[in-house]
């Protein structure tokens, strides 16, 4: 009984520091319709911040929370910053590349971070006359916890008078169900905007500073913080702060108990949670289907390559084909990841251009694909052409498996759902150890001996990815791809004339799942070994920006994409330590100057 | 006072308004008739910068107005009173009509929560209800209501009376009357002909994106033939 109290206080303080967080995120996407992915960013600012200022400063009471207090409000200014300078200007456009934007800014800040703080942990000292344990009916629980409690429920009280009570609050509740009527009112718009980034940005950096004394202040806060608070955000409903904190309670005294009852599946209960809420409830507990909807301009039809389009295709085809030989083995292994960078990003363009769904997952077919293959080669003994054939196969499976829940979804839930599916699946992969081995991965992965020339495998990547893409066009132009467009651009006429919108996004997403598994399994017989990462956040990234860097609706697009961000991402790396500040802003500018993509420039292809 | 000359709108690639010009006096309704579809709408997002006009010029109070912001435009003293009436649901009457106020003006009597109670006494009985739970035509004296929070000097009302019971058509009419009376001009878009008569001293008839027919209201009740061409169904 006592072991019950005290595990779920535990889960109140975290569920305080999680309610912080969410409450700004939810708040920032309510009025302004941006899914910040930098507030994780700036809950990590908070504490180096924080960390800074309470080990400069004398110790004492005044000092520490002054210093809490101070890192806060420093947070607040950087995200009025980071509004003014980048999010202002794409409010207009599509979701997609907000959300990529704001992770641009994620790389940025992690730079920054490490440029100003460095590499290593940093412990900062413990809260003055908070250090101790009480005594909770007999058990020891950690006397900051309760403050902890004490601050989310008092922030919490805050908040909901500044809601409710306030001309700000009114107009910030009103803005998020309608704000071009609140623009046609009167009010000024940007005014309102930078007003709620400063109060969502400081809640997140007052979280981060509040954690100090709980946990050492690294550099992977952000990635951690932010997939919890999405799902904190997704589950209470978008834009809703009541559902933010019911969901902040949930989410904080499931991990308190699953840490007990299943301390192996944590991280995939959060997830699964998430996943179980968004079937039930599309928009979250207390979200509304207005927060998530979108209207883009049809499409024009997508047009088959000219003349002129098609031999210069077939020209840089069959140079990939002669050129091998001349190369080192360097080059070789380059040209094979750049082979299975296009099929990864053609597979992903398959679902988001003729498709219209949005994947903030796809490194989960991915990795799926690799693991499948790592796995029969390491428990089986398999060899490697099993393992390839195997791998589309089921990582087409799991696309089936993921894809039933989130083609429901549009917009940003599908986004969110298929994100956390992915953090599901790596999640899987990273806890799982005695299958998988975890953080250490799977070593030995390595391909047949006719393959093991890097020539050979070169040869073998090339005929797979490129035959893989080729495939995938081919069925944009086939009866399916049709059926793609056809629900994608109107979904009533579609159904009217008897397209099965439903089936044909799902069928969709698993040849998408499938393909990018076999970029996964070339990509593991390559590197000889699979690990986590195949599966993580910044992969889906990757294949993202590929697409989005190609320009979503054109079809050379991902060819495009690929090739450029392959060659960009190898070229950071030669000439910067700071490559990804140096990413992050080049994402950041594409967005801004370029919003349809490298590939929309032109005429389309 | 409001002078729109030669407007042209589009929404996507739909051309919609051809060249609408309108002038509005100062302290007078002006009724813009027109079928479904005929732009009567269109012309006050436009107007008020709610859909871009892509040519044309709108002049209020002898400043060009064309192309700012919504809430410029607002905040020079143009009301507008959409037509879906575009209530805050979850916010109560009180707090729909606080996202309205703004800066009194100079020369004007400022307009209070109080003062919209005296407009529309039903209102007062549920001033913490949330808007989503109104009847059509208490929503749409909250919103008129909420316009005039803003203090403005011209007010557009888009088809106040559309899907209203006959009493509350009779009761907004009143309350027009009492706007004019305070000295506010109207632009009013109906497609009632009843509620037309009875508010406006002038009118302007579109169709397909133009104005077709101006002149007072007296004029357009002896011009059968114009309400033939135009407004019959």
């Amino acid at each position: 009984m006592t072991q019950i109290l005290v595990q779920s206080l535990s889960g109140l303080a975290s569920a305080a520091s999680l309610f912080l967080v969410a409450a700004g995120l939810t708040v920032i996407f309510g009025v302004t319709r941006i899914v910040n992915f930098a507030h994780g960013s700036l809950y990590m600012l908070g504490a180096y911040i924080a960390y800074s200022l309470v080990t400069w400063l004398p110790r004492g009471h005044f000092p520490f929370w002054g210093g809490v207090l101070a890192a806060a409000l420093a947070v607040g200014l950087i995200g009025v910053v980071v509004e003014v300078l980048v999010l202002r200007r794409i409010y207009k456009a599509p979701e997609l590349f907000q959300l990529l934007a704001t992770f641009g800014v994620v790389l940025v800040v992690q730079d920054v971070a490490l440029a100003v703080w460095g590499a290593q942990d940093l412990l900062g000292p413990r809260a003055p006359g908070l250090r101790g344990a009480v005594d909770v009916m007999g058990e020891r629980f950690p006397l900051y916890d309760l403050v902890l409690i004490a601050i989310g429920g008092a922030i919490l009280l805050l908040l909901w008078l500044l809601f409710q009570r306030s001309r700000f609050g009114v107009l910030v509740r009103a803005a998020t169900a309608d704000r071009e009527m609140l623009g046609a009112l009167g009010v000024n718009q940007r005014r309102l905007f930078t007003g709620v980034f400063f109060l969502g940005s400081a809640l997140a950096g007052l979280a981060g500073a509040l954690q100090l004394p709980r946990e050492s202040v690294n550099l992977h806060m952000d990635m951690a913080i932010i997939s919890e608070a999405f799902v904190v955000v997704v589950v209470g409903g978008l834009g809703s702060l009541p559902g933010a904190a019911l969901a902040a309670l949930l989410i904080g005294q499931m991990q308190a108990f699953g840490i007990v009852l299943f301390p192996r599946i944590t991280l995939v209960l959060v997830f699964l949670v998430m996943a179980v809420v968004l079937v039930l409830r599309p928009y979250g507990l207390m979200g509304r289907a207005n927060a998530a909807a979108i209207v883009l301009p049809p499409e024009p039809p997508l047009r088959a390559l000219s003349p002129k389009g098609r031999a210069v295709a077939l020209a840089a085809l069959l140079l990939a084909i002669a050129l091998p030989p001349f190369l080192g083995d360097y080059a070789l292994v380059v040209l094979s990841e750049l082979a299975i960078a296009v099929l990864f990003a053609a597979s992903l363009h398959f679902i988001m251009g003729p498709g219209g769904m949005a994947s903030f997952g796809h490194a989960a077919y991915f990795g799926a694909g690799a693991y499948a293959a790592a796995l029969l080669v390491k428990h089986f003994a398999a060899p490697m052409e099993l393992g390839l054939l195997a791998a589309p196969f089921a990582a087409g499976l799991l696309g089936l498996v993921f894809g039933w829940f989130c083609v429901r979804l549009s917009g940003v839930y599908a986004a969110m759902l298929t994100l956390a599916f992915a953090q599901i699946a790596w999640s899987t992969a990273f806890q799982w150890v005695e299958v998988t081995g975890g953080d250490n991965g799977i070593l030995g992965v390595w391909p047949s001996a006719w393959a093991v020339p890097k020539l050979a495998y070169a040869y073998l990547s090339l005929a797979l990815c490129l035959g893989g893409a080729l495939l995938l066009r081919r069925a944009i132009f086939a009866p399916l791809g049709y059926a793609m467009r056809a629900q994608r651009d109107s979904p009533l006429r579609a159904e009217a004339i008897g397209i099965d919108a439903f089936r044909v996004r799902w069928l969709a997403f698993a040849i998408a799942a499938g393909f990018a598994g076999l970029a996964g399994a070339v990509f593991a017989f390559g590197k000889g070994s699979v690990f986590p990462t195949a599966m993580a956040i910044p992969r889906s990234v990757d294949a993202l920006l590929m697409v989005l860097l190609g320009g979503v609706q054109t079809v050379m697009g991902p060819l495009i994409g690929a090739l450029a961000y392959t060659g960009l991402h190898e070229q950071l790396l030669r000439v910067t330590q700071f490559w990804r500040a140096a990413l992050g802003a080049i994402i950041i500018g594409l967005v801004l100057f370029f919003p349809r993509g490298l590939a929309g420039m032109g005429p389309r292809a | 006072m409001l002078h729109v000359e030669a407007l042209h709108a589009h929404y996507g690639r739909a051309h919609i308004l051809h060249g609408v010009t309108l002038t509005v006096h100062a302290g007078q309704v002006h009724v813009l008739l027109g079928r479904n579809g005929a732009g009567k709408s269109t012309t006050m997002k436009a107007i008020m910068g709610l859909v871009p006009p892509s040519a044309g010029r709108v002049e209020f109070l002898g400043q060009d107005i064309t192309g700012r912001e919504p809430f410029e435009i607002a905040r020079a003293g143009l009301g507008y009173v959409p037509e879906e009436r575009r209530i805050f649901a979850e916010l109560t009457v009180e707090e729909n009509l606080e996202t309205g106020r703004q800066k009194p003006r100079p020369g004007l009597r400022p307009w209070s929560v109080e003062r919209v109670y005296e407009l529309f006494p039903s209102l007062v009985a549920m001033r913490r209800r949330p808007g989503g739970r109104m009847s059509g035509g208490e929503q749409q004296m909250l919103t008129i209501g909420r316009s005039l929070m803003g203090n403005p000097q011209l007010i557009m009302l888009d088809e106040p009376s559309e899907g209203l019971a006959p009493v509350i058509v009779e009761r907004m009419a009143a309350a027009i009357r009492v706007l004019k009376a305070e000295g506010l001009s109207v632009l009013l878009s109906e497609q009632n002909l009843f509620l037309a008569q009875a508010v406006s001293d002038r009118a302007s008839i579109i169709e397909r994106g133009q104005i077709r027919w101006t002149g007072s209201m007296a004029a357009l009740m002896a011009d059968t033939a114009a309400r033939q061409a135009y407004l019959s169904v």
